[in-house]
């Protein structure tokens, strides 16, 4: 009986806030509720806009330690880390998208990450090591999906000068971009250790015994 | 007596001013530098980029590699030289394929893949720097390769 009470007070309350809702003011003008509106809500998209690009940064990326100690201290090593001209790609310049509905989406993925965060599935290097091949074809699927989306955020083929590009990379762009290729169909591993490639390419890999 | 003292006088003269005339050719690996200045500092080389497959200069030798290899991992993981030399893919990229001579192990078994003992590329095959010979030398290929 109480039980039937409650709901029905809540039932109350709730057509009570709707009513109000559908009222027109009748006490606050129109401006007042426009700048209120407008103002509130700068605050909330410019905070929720604040709040995504503080994750979509490096020292947020590595603040993980499965991030920090395997992935990143490989790319240091790498061209998208030191090179001559001292530009970096940083984590997210590879892996989040930069157009807005992109990003969120891709926001929204990385909930399964935090997920496995707390499973601790890849928390120790050999764990990681296990999964490697694993992840990496996630993301390579992913690139190949988008066309490499994100490495054409700066290296746009269209942008490309085939005249200042040496003998071997000439002959494979030219061929790669008739052929439908995308840049991660060459490209791999050139951020983080391959994973073992006896599956992808067998013969690219320590021959292993056969048993 | 005398002879004595005329031994000693060229036993001075050897150990005292042969070194001395000695020491003007003789030059630390600083170089001449005098110790109170800094030594000069070497230019470091640069890996030369793409250009055409370099001649042998002999029989025997393994190719040198025409282009730049910075960042190319070997690891028993992945070879990232056969994904362009192996012989799955040297077509499709337009690359050099490793000789047979590669899928022999030590026993003289013909394997299937590239052998353990031919599998780092890099113990044989080099990339250049633009170095002039250390020695000059007249050394010239024998004519029965000069044409590859």
């Amino acid at each position: 009986m109480s039980d039937n009470n409650k709901l029905n007070k809540a039932k109350q309350r709730l057509t009570g806030l709707w009513q109000l809702l559908k009222k027109p003011s009748a006490k606050y003008s129109l401006g007042t509720l426009l700048s209120v509106g407008i103002i509130t809500g700068i605050i909330f998209w410019g905070g929720f806009n604040t709040a995504m690009e503080m994750t979509n940064n490096e020292a947020f990326c590595i603040s993980c330690h499965e991030m920090r100690e395997n992935v990143y201290v490989e790319y240091k090593n790498t061209i998208h880390y030191n090179n001559r001209s001292g530009v970096r790609a940083t984590c997210p310049d590879c892996h989040v998208p930069k157009e807005w509905h992109w990003k969120v989406l891709r926001k929204i993925k990385a909930t399964n990450e935090l997920f496995h965060k707390a499973l601790g599935t890849i928390d120790t290097a050999e764990k990681f090591e296990e999964k490697r091949l694993h992840l990496a074809r996630n993301v390579w699927r992913n690139m190949k999906a988008t066309d490499s989306r994100e490495c054409r955020n700066c290296h746009d083929f269209e942008s490309m000068d085939y005249a200042r590009q040496g003998r071997r990379a000439v002959h494979n762009h030219t061929n790669g971009f008739d052929a439908g290729r995308t840049c991660i169909d060459c490209h791999k591993g050139i951020a983080h250790s391959l994973p073992a490639m006896y599956q992808e390419d067998p013969s690219a890999a320590f021959p292993t015994p056969t048993k | 007596m005398k002879y004595l003292i005329k031994h000693i006088i060229i036993m001075l003269g050897v150990t005292l001013i042969i070194p001395a005339i000695n020491a003007a050719e003789v030059e630390s690996l600083r170089g001449a530098q005098p110790i109170n200045k800094n030594a000069k500092k070497p230019v470091a080389k640069k890996w030369q980029s793409d250009r055409a497959p370099i001649k042998r200069d002999f029989v025997q030798q393994p190719p040198l590699i025409p282009h730049k290899t910075e960042g190319y991992v070997i690891n028993t993981k992945a070879n990232k030289c056969l994904s362009c030399h192996s012989w799955a893919n040297y077509k499709d990229k337009g690359a050099t394929k490793i000789s047979l001579t590669h899928f022999t192990d030590r026993d003289g078994n013909d394997l299937a893949n590239v052998s353990a003992r031919r599998y780092f590329c890099t113990q044989c095959h080099v990339s250049q720097v633009d170095a002039q010979p250390l020695v000059e030398n007249s050394f010239k290929p024998v004519k029965s390769i000069m044409g590859r």
